[in-house]
Order: structure tokens, then sequence, then C-alpha cells
């Protein structure tokens, strides 16, 4: 064990786990940060999609000793109030149905938008085709995309 | 560390107290004939009086409502409010509601199963928010010294339009506690309802999309330790010796316990236990057949042919009607085994401690689970506490116990608070998964094109009677034989969404698509010749509702506006299950020579739709659901082992993957029915019937990717 320095939320952490711990485990027993979800750990579902670098990453596969250095964004740093364009457009749609991937169907979407705020339906598609629905939401998670990038 | 908000329901008590005032009304979901009844705030907390359940409206006006039902994603907690709310006139945006821990004394049906609470509840919940507004509206009255009946409701006040008066149910709600109820009150009419069938917001959105500790895996407490379960890999095998060793040596590691044929890893840390539960040696015999696909394959022919089943249903005589046959046709459909795979995989807090035992997590049937506890364990039922959490999916999985029960003896053996988690290749490796079953279809015409005869044979691994021997097209044909036979196996099923309808409705529409075919008739004309047929003549007992079932069948033959659109291919289905009716229309287009799949139209007929936007979900999700597993689902064993354990090999269906989707609700005015699973149904055979109308390709096994038919095709 040893002393990995992170940066999450614009906050500094210094949570006192293995290298190879996932950062998801780390966010959600050492740190509090529950957001992130674990679905298959082996990055099939995108439940556990946080940003690295503003980059969308599967964090269930990412050691966080490779982690240092980085800037990295989960669903609660996202806004303060939970008002971030995505967080309100997938209000606006009422997207979710159990509601557990849908943190991580979030940040892949803000970080699609970020890098291209104006997709067409094929580009938010491709972007969104890593992350699993098992509920089957694929219809409102695309209209939230889309109403939300209205505002980007 | 983070903790979970408790709604208990002692810090519900807290709560009432602490609101200082206002209106408490206490009904009862066990007993119809109970009115709703004021209770007295003081007689709450202390104890002395018991509803099962509350409706409060505090002073400031904010409207608190208690959902017993655990939330799995079908919205439940946002449609039960909204009944009451309907009834009451609320002004549904201070309108609050906390989700009520597991109380058999005073929910009479605590379960997430069967597309059953909203049919269950409806009337009581009704009852519950016109008594209310009663009360609010003959305090105002009284106030107001005007008479009730000149007093109208909105939005969370009351008027008296000839004077001008208004007052807001909060300010009301003091002297509302001080009014009495009469024997009976009058509920809305449905054409005076402005929030039911509205579309409103899942109540827990905001939770949601910021990431909020809401679901069982979310449970963190002080002290509590974490554990995985190694299970045996393949059914049929059990423990012969385990060396714990090298795992008890890993880092963060407390202690290893075996239980069973299982081998518990108990620590710090979710990681931790799970790389110490790599280096655990464990040895096993054979404690069963253990069975492979192929073993399945064989094992299904022998049944198909076999003597020895159960007759589920038999009417007329099918001996004659077969040979006085003018064409007879035959077909066989199968389908696999399917892990349930919720997103959000089997876990469990337990706290075994001398004095009781405190359970919480995602169980879709909190009492059952409570039961299983107890019995392991050897206590009292009272003994134990289960809170519920928000489920991430459940799909039939959560209403088994063996995850909740596993978490307590973990808890037992350590003598710690333990949070028990599945991995992923856990939840697919662990069963309890969709039944694989295979069904033999005959169907007897006559020279007219009329279905005389019909009989249907179902066998499956470990799925009771797969067959539903009272649904259409039984009570349409005169000669009918449905029977049975299972084979017992130790690999472990259980419901999954939509039980046996979620196959058979696939197999039985297809082949009705066949049948329409060798008759020379339009498929839904084909269907509402055999509905009219069950009207005019019935035959034996008829559990559907054939006007209900006719009326679904023509309004998606008109939304789709059947056989008439150029270029598109079209497949019709229609289900009748868990007292809904769904038919359905697949859209198949030919693009650069393939068949595509571009659109489903659903209409459905679940009664009064209370929220909208859920109702949508409820059929889209289902949907989308019954077209991803006919398509993708698949679980194969090899020696008593499962071949996939992840999603990288368990294809489920994607979003590039999915057509659009077009839904109808049928306005009858008739008492809600559940939307959970009716949707699912119907959908494998619209897409199917589609494609062969485009192809000529039947698929008659799933999941159709890898049918012989389905190969070139994409």
């Amino acid at each position: 064990m040893a002393l990995i320095r992170l940066q999450i939320n614009n906050k500094a952490y210094e949570p006192d786990v293995d290298a190879d711990t996932p950062l998801l485990w780390v966010l959600r027993d050492h740190l509090g940060l529950v957001g992130t979800k674990y679905g298959c750990g082996i990055a099939q579902c995108g439940a556990c999609t946080v940003h690295v670098n503003g980059e969308a990453a599967r964090s269930c596969i990412l050691p966080v000793g490779s982690l240092e250095n980085t800037k990295i964004t989960t669903i609660e740093g996202l806004s303060e109030n939970g008002d971030h364009p995505v967080q309100e457009a997938w209000d606006e749609v009422d997207v979710a149905q159990c509601g557990y991937c849908q943190a991580g169907q979030i940040m892949q979407a803000v970080a699609l938008l970020n890098q291209n705020p104006d997709p067409t339906e094929e580009e938010i598609t491709s972007a969104m085709t890593g992350n699993i629905c098992r509920c089957g939401t694929y219809h409102r998670i695309r209209e939230a995309v889309q109403v939300a990038a209205k505002k980007y | 560390m983070q903790t979970r908000e408790q709604n208990s329901r002692r810090n519900f008590m807290k709560l009432a107290a602490s609101v200082g005032g206002g209106l408490f009304l206490g009904f009862n979901w066990a007993d119809q004939s109970v009115s709703p009844t004021v209770v007295d705030v003081l007689e709450l907390t202390n104890g002395s009086v018991d509803f099962n359940s509350f409706l409060s409206i505090a002073p400031d006006g904010v409207i608190t409502i208690y959902s017993p039902n655990p939330e799995i994603g079908q919205g439940i907690k946002t449609a039960f409010p909204i009944v009451v709310a309907e009834e009451l006139d609320a002004d549904w945006e201070q309108v609050k509601v906390l989700q009520a821990p597991l109380d058999t004394s005073r929910f009479e049906r605590q379960v997430a199963g069967g597309s059953g609470s909203i049919p269950h509840s409806w009337e009581r919940l009704r009852k519950a928010g016109a008594s209310a507004r009663y009360l609010l509206v003959a305090a105002a009255a009284s106030q107001w010294k005007v008479p009730v009946s000149e007093c109208t409701t909105e939005k969370g006040k009351v008027f008296h339009k000839s004077s001008g008066k208004s007052a807001a149910y909060g300010e009301l709600a003091d002297a509302a506690s001080k009014q009495a109820l009469p024997a009976e009150v009058k509920l809305k009419s449905e054409k005076d309802f402005t929030l039911i069938g509205q579309s409103v917001r899942n109540v827990d959105n905001q939770g949601i999309i910021t990431g909020k500790p809401l679901f069982g895996l979310d449970v963190y407490r002080e002290g509590m330790l974490f554990a995985v379960i190694q299970r045996p890999r393949a059914f049929g095998l059990k423990v012969k010796s385990v060396d714990a060793t090298a795992a008890k040596n890993m880092q963060g590691i407390v202690d290893v316990v075996t239980f069973g044929n299982k081998v518990a890893v108990i620590g710090k840390s979710t990681w931790q236990v799970q790389k110490a539960r790599e280096k655990l040696v464990i040895e096993y015999e054979k404690d069963g057949a253990l069975e492979s696909s192929s073993d399945h394959d064989r094992i299904f022919r022998e049944l198909l042919n076999s003597s020895d089943t159960t007759v589920r249903r038999q009417d007329g005589d099918v001996a004659s009607a077969f040979k006085n046959a003018a064409k007879v046709i035959t077909a066989e459909y199968q389908c696999p085994f399917l892990a349930h795979s919720p997103l959000e995989p089997m876990n469990f807090f337990a706290h075994v401690r001398e004095d009781g035992v405190e359970l919480v997590g995602p169980t879709q049937r909190p009492e059952g689970a409570r039961a299983d506890v107890a019995k392991i364990l050897g206590i009292a039922p009272e003994k134990i506490t289960v809170e519920l959490t928000r489920m991430g999916g459940g799909f039939g999985r959560r209403l088994s116990s063996d995850f909740v029960v596993e978490a307590a003896e973990v808890s037992r053996l350590a003598k710690a608070p333990v949070k028990v988690i599945w991995t992923r290749e856990d939840d697919m490796q662990g069963g309890s998964y969709r039944p694989a079953v295979r069904y033999r279809f005959e169907a007897a015409l006559d020279k007219s094109g009329n279905m005389i005869g019909y009989k249907l044979r179902g066998v499956g691994i470990n799925a009771g009677n797969s067959t539903r021997e009272n649904n259409f097209p039984s009570g349409a044909v005169p000669n009918l034989l449905i029977d049975s036979a299972e084979h017992k196996s130790p690999i472990t099923t259980g419901p999954w969404r939509a039980p046996i309808t979620n196959f058979l409705a696939y197999a039985e529409q297809a082949f009705l698509d066949e049948v329409a075919e060798a008759a020379g008739k339009d498929p839904i004309q084909f269907r509402l010749e055999m509905l009219e047929k069950a009207k005019t003549s019935p035959v034996g007992d008829i559990k559907y509702d054939i006007d209900r079932m006719i009326a679904v069948t023509r309004l998606a033959a008109e939304k789709s506006n059947w056989g008439k659109k150029k270029g598109v291919h079209q497949g019709f289905s229609v289900y009748y299950s868990h007292l809904s009716y769904v038919a359905q229309v697949g859209e198949v287009v030919i693009e650069n020579g393939k068949p595509v799949l571009k659109n489903i139209v659903a209409a459905v007929d679940c009664g009064i739709v209370i929220n909208k936007s859920g109702a949508l979900q409820q059929t889209m999700g289902g949907m989308v659901d019954g077209m991803g597993h006919a398509f993708y689902g698949n679980l194969t064993f090899n020696e008593g082992a499962t071949d996939q354990q992840n999603f990288d090999k368990f294809r489920l269906i994607r979003m590039n993957e999915i057509p659009e989707i077009e839904v109808h609700f049928v306005d009858n005015g008739i008492s809600p029915t559940g939307l959970g699973e009716p949707a699912l149904p119907p959908t494998g055979a619209a897409v199917a019937n589609a494609f062969y109308k485009a192809t000529k390709k039947r698929f008659r096994n799933q999941p159709f990717v890898q049918d012989e038919a389905y190969k070139g095709l994409s």
C-alpha cells in the first residue's frame, strides 16, 4: 500500500491503497464517491465512466497508480447543484428507469458534447454505444443528448 | 464514509413529530373495508396507533406519502403518489415520497414482480387521497361558514368562488385533522383527472443524475467489511477441500469462511477481497449431473417425444381433428437460458448481532428474503429488519433471496457487519436463470383454412409448466391439447421478466403467423376471425378479455397502417400477460439488399395510464429488452459451467441496435394494470414475423443471430 496522489473534482486526495486498485473501487470504497457504478469490471458496460483529463474513461480498469498528475472528474464533480446542461436534460427527458447506469451515460454524453457540441444522431449513437442500459432507455438517452446539445 | 439516508418508519415518525401539527391520515393497504382515518401526531409517535401507510399534510403545505413497494425501475415510487395526489387535488410540486422499509404487518403486498402493484392498490390510493381532500374542504367550509358543496379544490388549495375566498392545504391542515370523515368519500370521475395520464418525471431523478447513494451497492456503514463468495464454477459440483492459506495472507483480508459449498473472502475493501479470492485453492467433487448444452438438446428431443407429460388443457377431440384435417402445420421453437443481468449485480448488507439482524439492500421480495434468513439463522422473523434500497434493475433476479441469505450467513460467521458483493462473473455464473425451453406446435386446418385442431407441447429445464394453457388461442379452437414436461437439472432457474410468456409469446405468435400463411389468410385477419369465434362459440374456460384483445389488435393495425406501407414488411404479434394487452407490428425494410428492422408500433391496453412518461418507459424498455434478448441473449453450458461470464460474451442490446418505437395506449377508462412486463412478450414475434415477411426466413430459435435462418441476412 502507498499513498497515491489524486486530483478528483478539483480536490486533492491521497488514498492509501495498492497502486493496482482500479480507480472505481478507490472512488467508492475509499473516497465515498459512490455515483460511479460497478457493472462489469471489464470495460464493457460503461457504468463506471468518469473523465480523465476531459476524456471519457472506464474507471473499472484504470489502476490508480497510473493516474497521478491527471485531472479526474466524476458525476459528483460535474456541477455544484446537478444543473449541468446534460444533467438537466436527463431530468427534463425523464431518462432513468432503474437509474443505475445513468451516471455513466451522463459522463459519456458530457465527454461527447465537450468535444462535439452539435453531434448528429449517428455521432450520438456511435459515442453512446459502449454504454449499456439494461432497462433499455436508449431512445431517451439519445433524445436527452440532443436536448443538452441545444444548450451547449 | 457515506451513510445512506434512512427512511425507516422511526424516522418517518420523527419527521411527523417535527412538523408540528398538520393533518395525518392513516390508511390501510391490507384491508380495503377499513376507511382512512385521521390520526393524532402524539399517538403516531408513541406508537399507539398502527396504520400501514400515511399521508401527511404539513402546515407549510408539504405533502408526504409513504410508498411501500420496492422500486426496481418500474416507476412505482412515482406512480403511487400520483394516484393519491390526483384525488387530493394536490400541487404535485409539493408532494414528497418516502420509501418504506419492510413491514409485513402494515403492507400487504410489498413485492415488485408480476406487474401487480398498481392493480392491487389503485382503489385504496384513490380513497386515501379523496379522504384527505374531503377533510380539507370540510375545514374550509366550516371556517368560511359556507356549504361544502360550494367549495372546489385545485393545485393544493380550497376555493369558494362566489366569495372569492381561498386557502392553501397547509393552512387548513390543522383544522382538517379535527373534521370527521364519512363512511364513504366520493371519488373523482375519470374525465376530471388532471394529473393521472400526464407525464410526471421520476421522483428520484435528482438523486440519480447527481450520483447520490441510492442503491444497495452504495450502502457503506461504519466498521463494515466487504466479502466476495466463491461458488462452485459448475452446477453439479460440491466443495471437497479448501486451502485458504494464500488468500488469508493477502493484504486487507480479515477472514475466509466456508459454509456449504461456498467460500467467502472477507476483508477491508472490495478490490482486496476480489484479489484474494483468486488465491483460493478449492477442490471440487461431483454432486450431480454436469450438463452441457448438447445434453439439453438431447433431453429436449426426448421430452418432446415422451409419453409422460402433464396435460394442462384438453378441449374436444384432437385426434379426430388432425385425422380429418385438410392441412397440418408443425413447427418447433426454442429459447436458451438467460441471465437476468441487472446492471447492479447482486449484493446485500447484513449485520447479524446477538439481539437481532439488520438487512439492507435491493430485493424485489423483502418478506420472502426475511423469512429465508430467519429460517437459516434459526431466529424469529420479527428480530430481523429489512431496509429497502433502490434497485439497479431486477428483471426477476431479485425475487430470489439466495444473495440475502448468503450475506446473513457471512455476517454471522464473521461476527461483523458485512456487504456481500457479486462480481458480474459471479452474477452470470450464479444461477436463477430464465429456463431454457423448446416447444412443438401442431395446427390442423380444414379446407376453408379454419383452425380446427391445435396442439402445444412445452418442454423445459426447470421450467415448471412452460405453457399458459388458458391464454389465447385456447377458447378459440374446438379441439386443443396443451401439455408439458420438464427436466430437473442442477442448473438453477427462476422467474425472469414476464416468466414463461417472455418466450412462449414469441413461439406462439410466430407459429400462428405460419398457420395464417398456410391458411392463406392475412395474419391479423386470421387472429381476428379466431377471436370472433371465441366470442360467438367459446370453447372451455376463457381467461382473457376477448374484446380488449380485439381492440389492441385493431389499434395496432390502424396505427401501423397495416399492409399499406410501400416497401415496408410488417409482422404482427399480440399477447395478453399480467392483466394487460399488447399488440405490436414490426417493420422491416430492405436496405442495400439487407433486411433492417426500422420500427415497431405498439398498441397497449393497461387500462387507465397513470403516468404517461412512466408508461412509455416501461413499454419501450420492455420492447427493447424483448428484442435484445430475442436477437442476442444466449447462455450456454459446458460440463455444468456457463460458457459466458461477462458482457464480452453475453451480448446485451446497445443503442446502435434499437429500432424506432411508436407507442399508442388504448383509452378505455378501465382500472389500471401493471406495465413492468406486458410489453416484452409480443416483441420477439413481431420482429421475427416482419423478417419473415421481408425474407421468407423463419426464425424459430433464439437468439436469432445464431439461428440458421438468420445467417446471411445481416
